[in-house]
């Protein structure tokens, strides 16, 4: 710290460093170039998706004539699209509702010390930490048509023939059910961790003053504690909700959309309409359909980044 | 007596708890790892009992992977990817979260909160505009247009983390440097930044483990092989026509999650206090 102590020679002042010297001016410099940076590459694009939406553009036809409302009307009358959006939210909050629970047992075992805590807790952040798109590729491994260790221990534990195993990736619930699960596999340990965050700043004086007055378990658990940590899990629960619902990488590795369209997400389908097809517009608008849902979990953040206690 | 009896059962359900939440965390990857090393012979016969090795481990998989595939050259572009965008993330949103906290009224709060919802806005919008202007730009296909991407939910996540580790460093510092003479933008070079250091280093790493992650604008903007970063390479290009190579595919998934694992564990709490906005307090 002894460096802060030693003055600094003053140099001849220039017009340039009085303006730097006032707070505003500089302050906006500051933050000019992020602003800038995430306006042009984040605003810009975002408007320029809604006018996609609007218009007849394909990248074999490049014309931005304005169409107004008809792609939406077009896809929504499409009835593969109504499978699609609601795959979207039974994906999103079956998963995000298994990974609460699973978060909420998980941290509460990780809450009390033990030997060895350190590397339970490096494993079981694993799923969290490592690429989506690598693990979903082991899933899809474990999920094997042929190979599946999965099937192999089923049958193995004479629960099942090999002629009756299921087909995971072929049949659609189970293609259904085995995204909801590895997404709810990927986040449970960032439930964990929201929830252990939450727990341990919870003051302790307010965990012994219920308790002297006669707050058992539960009461504790789910009168005190729970309301004290919901707005942290809020936001981290919106987190999951957002990066669920617009994700396209496990449906693309996992299943591409199938079996037949079985598996098709927004974002998905987005992909495939708008890149894949070139069918630009119309994939704008699918991908659009997020926004409401963006809008409506972005007024949530704002009022539980104010609300919160701790 | 069946107060310990109760305590043993107690004990032992509370083992089992740990132990089936490590198994259905780490299964998946102990999967990969032991598919990775084991031989072709072993990996495709569905009498052998498959969770260990029935024949003796091989590296078969991975030499295939930096003989026959562009492996390496999918790891040197990340790696490039990665630090060109950890310099521009740095260059930006270190000033950004300076200003931001240390902005009068609520306006810094306001912005600051205006910049890290942008955070959310997610790639499978803003991928089909992207590609436009991309292409546009003369970088489609091309590692360029990753960097020149990345930045958008790098900027918004590191502007905050900063934003909430400079409020929490103390202002009288940077106070006493000016009236030593020091300017306000010198008082934010020479004394903030140095003081940042630790911050500056979580930002490092998150940023370089989130373009390491990022699967959408890679399999959107990159087709050649020779462009791609690795997790786009590992998961698409590995995989020829209908024919999983799963020993090749479970080592160069290994290969590369395992820097990203080991550096996400060692800061993720900061990562947490970052996303619950310990920030704005």
């Amino acid at each position: 710290m002894a460096v802060i102590a030693e003055p600094i020679a003053i140099k001849p002042v220039s017009r340039f460093r009085f303006i730097l010297d006032r707070r505003e001016v500089l302050e906006t410099i500051l933050v000019a170039p992020a602003i800038l940076y995430v306006l042009l590459l984040v605003g810009l694009p975002l408007l320029l998706a809604i006018y996609y939406s609007l218009s007849a553009y394909t990248i074999y036809d490049p014309t931005w004539k304005f169409v107004g409302l008809t792609n939406f009307e077009q896809i929504v009358d499409n009835p593969t699209f109504i499978q699609t959006l609601t795959n979207t939210f039974i994906f999103t909050f079956g998963s995000q509702l298994l990974g609460l629970v699973l978060g909420k047992f998980g941290a509460f075992v990780l809450l009390r010390p033990f030997a060895g805590r350190k590397i339970v807790r490096a494993l079981i952040i694993l799923p969290f930490a490592v690429p989506v798109a690598l693990a979903t590729i082991a899933w899809r491994w474990l999920f094997d048509s042929l190979y599946s260790v999965i099937n192999w221990t089923l049958i193995a534990l004479g629960l099942m023939e090999r002629a009756d195993v299921p087909n995971w990736l072929g049949t659609p619930w189970l293609a259904m059910l085995c995204i909801v699960i590895i997404n709810a596999w990927r986040f449970f340990p960032f439930a964990i961790v929201i929830f252990l965050a939450g727990i341990t700043a919870v003051p302790q004086d307010i965990i012994d003053a219920a308790t002297v007055d006669g707050a058992g378990f539960w009461r504790r658990n789910y009168q005190i504690i729970m309301p004290m940590i919901l707005p942290i899990v809020a936001i981290g629960l919106i987190f999951g909700i957002v990066f669920t619902f617009t994700d396209l990488s496990i449906v693309f590795l996992l299943t591409n959309g199938g079996p037949v369209g079985a598996t098709s997400v927004l974002g998905f389908a987005g992909f495939q309409t708008g890149i894949v097809s070139g069918d630009v517009s119309h994939g704008a608008a699918i991908s659009l359909f997020m926004l409401p849902v963006l809008l409506v979990v972005v007024v949530l953040m704002l009022r539980f980044i104010r609300r919160r206690e701790i | 007596m069946p107060r310990t009896l109760n305590k043993v059962i107690g004990e032992a359900l509370f083992f089992l708890a740990v132990a089936f939440f490590v198994i259905l965390a780490a299964f998946p990857f102990y999967w990969m790892l032991i598919t990775a090393f084991k031989p072709n012979s072993d990996l495709y016969n569905v009498t052998n009992v498959p969770f260990w090795f029935n024949e003796w481990p091989t590296l078969d998989h991975v030499e295939y992977l930096f003989s026959q595939t562009l492996f390496a050259r999918w790891l040197l572009n990340s790696l490039i990817i990665g630090v060109c965008v950890v310099a521009i993330t740095l260059v930006t949103a270190i000033p950004a979260g300076y200003a931001l906290a240390r902005m009068k009224s609520r306006k810094g709060e306001a912005l600051g909160i205006g910049i890290f919802l942008t955070y959310l806005v997610p790639p499978t919008l803003l991928f089909l505009p992207l590609s436009r202007i991309i292409a546009d730009l003369g970088l489609q296909n091309s590692l360029w247009s990753l960097v020149l991407v990345y930045p958008t939910f790098t900027i918004p996540f590191c502007s905050w983390l900063l934003m909430g580790f400079f409020k929490a460093l103390p202002v009288e510092i940077e106070e006493a440097a000016i009236v030593d003479g020091c300017s306000l933008f010198g008082a934010f070079i020479k004394m903030a930044i140095p003081l940042s250091v630790p911050a500056i280093l979580t930002v490092v790493i998150f940023t370089f483990t989130l373009t390491l992650q990022e699967f959408v604008y890679a399999l959107t903007f990159v087709s050649s092989s020779d462009q791609k970063p690795i997790t786009l390479g590992v998961t698409t290009d590995l995989v020829r026509g209908d024919v999983f190579f799963w020993g090749e595919l479970m080592a160069g998934a290994l290969i590369a999650a395992v820097p990203v694992a080991i550096a996400y564990n060692l800061f993720l709490d900061r990562f947490i206090s970052g996303i619950t906005g310990g920030a704005v307090k």
